[in-house]
């Protein structure tokens, strides 16, 4: 196996997997899993390995797909970004593969197979888009992995169909509107290799064919990153959605569409070309503030935790492209740990939801009052990963929101400095009422009733009116036959899923006490020259 | 002014079915319709690369040495094979809409949007 | 092994660290918990006292454990303002965990577990400030020292004390936001890499405008204003009076504000440096808010009843003498803010044990209702007595000496307003003190009649603080050497004029 060879097999391995899965399940339930995890944990390998190389040579991993030689063939190339962002897609898969053991196989009664192979589908058309680097290949990439992320967001509850053909609506406008952007680049360039487009752009200065263009696939990929007000499929997706689902996708399912907008901004039509284009960033990074505030506050208002945590996805993204749009050192390193570290801390959160769900069935927070005494090392987890997301040291969090307030300074931009610093507060405004109920308030005892009658029936369904008739008023929003069940009884959190939740904790406070390592050998090599 | 509309007659269409495409997308009740203007735009893309591919005087992209001995005398061929994928992908896109769409009308018993709404409120 | 003494900063640090782990494993059994506590702060405070003849011969610890951030490593250094602070702390932590175990148990409180880990964690991030190189490794052990103080705000879960705790996050966290915007913009525009604290400051009016730089300052001084309680952002301090007396004793009257003050002093004297301060103008406008606060907090406390919240706005106006201190830019004021530092941790925990033990024991809050309580607890009035007394200025107590100190700094500058403010300010000590002592001991009442002192886990660390206190203003180099300590920072920040 050469060097190079191995960013075909990242692709390669969990596409084999999609694709034997189905039939692997002929041999018998228990084989399953571990298929899947081996496709997933051999990415990941090889994921590291060029990673590995990648950062120790200082030197990009190519790899001409076929043999043909770019700008004819395909080329498959592993920088410090797509470094970063493999390694990133392949550890979380293989985590929240881990996480999911057991519970998905319970839920879908035999059919879990099915789920398996999309959720590799999906990983795959991950690995593709951050790998390549084709234009139309990133295109077909990115129908991969949306069409496969719109099949696992229909596995969940009762509304997940639905909430999956509105994403499938959008998602495809935004896959679309990138198409189209690309046929203008195609027009006015004649080739697809991201190189060879930069340099043909390069002299067609301010061209608007060239505008158009970027516009587009900003505007495409935007609504792929979930960037407000393009957000509008992510709430219903992530709330209906099995949690499975939504912790690997609320990871990196919209960072693919910010590393998309890396990619158009930076690479294609690198600094020296921007400056043509210098309205259309300063438009992003505005939408980028707004929806920083915006999803904040509706955050705030949400009674629903992974709505809650959804809406707080739409402003973290809002971090990584504000830190693109400043268009200095600081500013785009920091919108890529943001990447990084967000990615972490939401996986973190939507296991703890998962988990959380496995033990008491529901996900409303004003019925989480005790949880910190059931469950007290999730709830660990999930305060830690709550204080990352406020930005406090030394966890991750904290370390994007320091690179991202330099590169607000250094780009003069006081507005984008007092967002980012207020948009903290905020994030502190809607954990604090999350820990606040979790940790201090008392249980009510008619809730702790409830909570006792579903958790020893858990097995067999409640039946809904017995469960009503002590159900205090205000929870009923969630109508029961929408209210998944607790599928394990209380205290039997198996190591599968607190494993998963230890370890992307524990890597938050390693994220942010290893992050001077990431910016001086990572993520300096990001930075566009000339910046 | 005459020129700018029917030179480019083919862009100006192409233009039209992309709006057609995106209201029926945004504006429509109708999951049902939402996907039709889904498959409107997806077709009228396709047609705008195709209609990048030909050239003045250019023949089919099979290469015959009684046609033209150089490039110039074949329409581009890359288009019309970016395009081949591009109609996979779209075939996908809607199975899978379809399949959904099953399951939306098998759980709500309705195809429109605002109704499924009320249901979920 | 060298090695291993040159790294004693990192090791006081673990082993409150390790203690806060200790103590959440060992929930179940509060005898080895609370046993933890004592083991840690004693073995802290040999550390860090092991360290004292070093840093009194000159010897700087320096320790970089780790890059934090491109430019900044995470350092540990152990100069003489540092050394004053982490001894208040580690000696005092002492003193409060043997106070602590005799209140909580006497009240029999809840969540025992999470208040004496916190606790522990508060200290590890005050001694963590205390040897902070940098401001980045600064604002780091700032806000855990925030996060680690929450749990104990809102120790009762009591709808209000909730309400408090929010009020509290809402204070610190947005003052962190002001630090934590003025350590990035100080390091943009410093020219060679991270800035460490550096006595004369490494900011200065060469690579920046006057206007940035007052704007810079104005952030850093918000950001460690709110936990110094300098007015008008002083609200949380008395609000957080709701938690436990042991917390308000060593958090509200030690650790955290005084992770105020010593930042304050560790910006004005360290990152900008008196020279650029005084150049930009901005060492009187702070001035006078502390001479604001002074007095104001001081009118404040005459109206309180409830006795802990008599004491939290003496804790606010007393914190302003070091603020002020530091604004004067003198060498005598500079000795009078240090010297306070260590002067008004002592008093206050005395009088903050005090406080604790008369709630604890015989469930009074009121200072209307204590009257003659002199003749039941003596030996805690008595305590209490030196405290008052210490604050107002009595000589041959502590509070004289920095007051003292203060003036004659005033005098330097020659602005003749900070004496009246400080005598003022004495008057209204006396004032809103004395009537409390004057009804203890001279006033009969039929609730109290009998001796009934509180148990010795209590009653021992209160007049072990009071005795400490009358020392310390005897012979301030006795113990931890403070006075030594000031005029090194002051010859320091003076350009060796002390």
């Amino acid at each position: 196996m050469t060097t190079s060879n191995s960013l075909a097999w990242i692709i390669a391995v969990p596409f084999f997997a999609a694709a034997v899965l189905p039939m692997v399940r002929r041999l018998g339930k228990a084989w399953v899993l571990p298929t899947a995890l081996i496709g997933s944990g051999a990415a990941l390998i090889f994921a590291l390995y060029a990673a590995a190389i990648v950062v120790g040579s200082g030197e990009p991993v190519r790899h001409e797909l076929g043999g043909w030689e770019p700008p004819w063939g395909i080329e498959l190339r592993m920088d410090h970004l797509s470094a970063v962002m493999t390694v990133l897609i392949a550890s979380l898969s293989f985590l929240v593969l881990v996480f999911g053991r057991g519970g998905m196989e319970k839920r879908l009664e035999g059919r879990s197979h099915f789920y398996y192979s999309m959720y590799m589908l999906f990983t795959v058309g991950l690995f593709g888009m951050v790998l390549t680097h084709d234009l139309f290949n990133l295109y077909v990439f990115l129908e991969v992995s949306s069409l496969a992320g719109y099949s696992l967001i229909a596995v969940g509850e009762r509304a997940s169909p639905f909430a999956a053909f509105r994403y499938l609506i959008l998602g495809t406008l935004g896959a679309l509107l990138f198409l189209l952007g690309l046929g203008y680049l195609y027009a006015i360039t004649g080739t697809l290799n991201f190189i060879d487009v930069a340099e043909r752009l390069a002299p067609l200065g301010d061209s608007r064919a060239a505008l158009v263009a970027l516009a587009l696939m900003l505007t495409g990929f935007g609504i792929k990153a979930a960037l407000f007000p393009l957000h509008a499929w992510l709430p219903d997706s992530y709330a209906y959605a099995s949690n499975l689902t939504v912790a690997f996708m609320a990871a990196v399912g919209t960072k693919v569409g910010a590393y998309g907008i890396f990619r158009v901004l930076f690479t294609i039509y690198e600094t020296g070309n921007l400056q043509f284009h210098m309205p259309v960033v300063q438009i992003m990074g505005i939408l980028a503030a707004i929806a920083i505030l915006a999803g904040s506050i509706l955050a705030m208002a949400q009674s629903d935790l992974k709505r809650m945590l959804a809406y707080s996805s739409v402003s973290q993204i809002g971090y990584v492209l504000l830190g693109f749009s400043m268009l200095n050192a600081n500013g785009i390193m920091g919108g890529v740990l943001h990447i990084v570290n967000h990615a972490f801390m939401k996986c973190c959160l939507f296991l703890v939801v998962g988990a959380m769900m496995a033990q008491v069935g529901h996900r409303d927070i004003r019925r989480l009052s005790g949880m910190g005494r059931k469950m007290p090392w999730v709830m660990a987890a999930f305060s830690l990963a709550a204080i990352s997301m406020i930005g406090l040291p030394p966890t991750a969090g904290f370390f994007s929101k320091w690179y991202l307030i330099l590169g607000a300074v250094d780009a003069g931009s006081w507005i984008f400095v007092a967002v980012i610093l207020v948009s903290s507060l905020l994030n502190a405004a809607y954990f604090f009422r999350v820990l606040e109920r979790v940790y201090l308030k008392r249980e009510d005892p008619a809730e702790a009733a409830l909570e006792t009658a579903v958790a020893t029936t858990s097995a067999t369904p409640v039946s809904g009116s017995s469960a009503l008739a002590v159900q205090p008023e205000e929870a009923l929003e969630v109508r029961e036959e929408e209210a998944p069940r607790p599928w394990l009884g209380p205290g039997t959190l198996p190591a599968t899923m607190l494993a998963p939740i230890g370890i992307t904790a524990i890597s938050l406070l390693a994220l942010g006490l290893g992050s001077a390592w990431l910016v001086e050998n990572v993520l300096r090599f990001i930075v566009p020259g000339g910046l | 002014m005459l020129h700018d509309i029917l030179g480019w007659y083919n862009y100006w269409l192409i233009a039209v079915l992309i709006l057609v495409g995106i209201y029926g997308m945004m504006a429509k009740r109708n999951l049902l319709k939402k996907l039709m203007g889904m498959n409107i735009l997806q077709v009228s893309i396709i047609l705008f690369f195709l209609t990048l591919s030909p050239k003045e005087e250019g023949s089919m992209p099979v290469f015959d040495a009684e046609l033209a001995s150089t490039a110039a005398g074949y329409a581009n061929p890359l288009p019309q094979a970016l395009m081949l994928t591009a109609i996979v992908v779209g075939v996908a896109t809607t199975g899978l809409a379809l399949a959904l769409l099953v399951r939306v009308h098998r759980t709500f018993g309705t195809l429109e949007e605002d109704d499924i709404m009320e249901d979920l409120r | 092994m060298e090695w291993l003494l040159e790294m004693r900063p990192v090791w006081v640090l673990t082993v409150t660290l390790l203690a806060t782990v200790a103590i959440l494993a060992s929930g179940r059994r509060p005898n080895v918990r609370e046993a933890w506590t004592i083991i840690a702060s004693i073995v802290q405070l040999i550390l860090v006292a092991s360290m004292i003849p070093d840093v009194v011969a000159g010897e700087v610890f320096e320790v970089r454990l780790l890059t934090l951030a491109s430019g900044f490593d995470l350092v540990l250094r152990t100069d003489p303002l540092g050394m004053v602070f982490a001894c208040v702390s580690s000696v005092l932590w002492v003193a409060t965990g043997i106070y602590t175990i005799g209140y909580m148990r006497s009240l029999n409180e809840k969540h025992q577990t999470v208040f004496y880990a916190s606790f522990a964690l508060c200290i590890f991030a005050a001694v963590g400030l205390a040897f902070s190189g940098n401001p980045l490794t600064f604002f780091v052990f700032y806000e855990i020292l925030t996060l680690a103080t929450y749990p104990l705000v809102i120790h009762k879960r009591t709808e209000k004390a909730i309400k408090i705790g929010r009020m509290y996050l809402a204070y610190t966290l947005t003052a962190g936001l002001f630090l934590l915007l003025a350590v990035g913009w100080s390091h943009l525009i410093v020219p060679e890499g991270g800035p460490d604290f550096a006595p004369g400051g490494f900011l200065s009016t060469s690579f920046a405008t006057p206007l940035t730089l007052t704007v810079l300052f104005v952030l850093f001084i918000l950001g460690v204003a709110v936990k110094a309680g300098l007015m008008p952002v002083h609200a949380w301090l008395p609000a957080a009076m709701i938690a436990p007396t042991p917390v308000s004793a060593l958090l509200h009257a030690v650790a955290v504000v005084k992770a105020g003050v010593f930042g304050v002093l560790r910006v004005v004297g360290y990152v900008f440096g008196y020279d650029t301060v005084s150049e930009i103008g901005m060492a009187l406008p702070l001035a006078a808010v502390a001479a604001f606060t002074i007095i104001a907090a001081s009118v404040v406390a005459l109206t309180a009843d409830n006795l802990k919240r008599r004491l939290a706005y003496s804790t606010v106006g007393q914190l302003s003498y070091v603020v002020l201190g530091a604004a004067l830019l003198t060498t005598a004021a500079t000795t009078g803010a240090v010297m306070h530092i260590a002067n008004h941790a002592f008093m206050k925990i005395t009088l903050f044990f005090c406080a604790g033990a008369i709630y604890a024991h015989l469930h009074v809050e009121k200072i209307s209702d204590m009257k003659g309580i002199g003749r039941a607890m003596p030996v805690t009035m008595g305590a209490f007595a030196v405290g008052a007394f210490g604050l107002a200025g009595i000589p041959p107590l502590p509070g004289f000496v920095s007051k003292w100190w203060l003036a004659s700094g005033a005098w330097q500058t020659g602005d003749w307003i900070f004496i009246v403010v400080l005598i003022t300010s004495s008057l209204l000590n006396v004032l809103y003190f004395f009537p409390i002592i004057f009804n203890a001991f001279f006033r009969k009442s039929e609730r109290f009649t009998v001796y009934n002192e509180a148990p010795v886990a209590m009653s021992g660390p209160i007049l072990a603080v009071a005795v400490a206190s009358i020392v310390l203003g005897l012979a301030p180099d006795i113990g931890p050497p403070f006075w030594t300590f000031a005029n090194q920072v002051t010859v320091a920040l003076n350009g060796g004029a002390g």
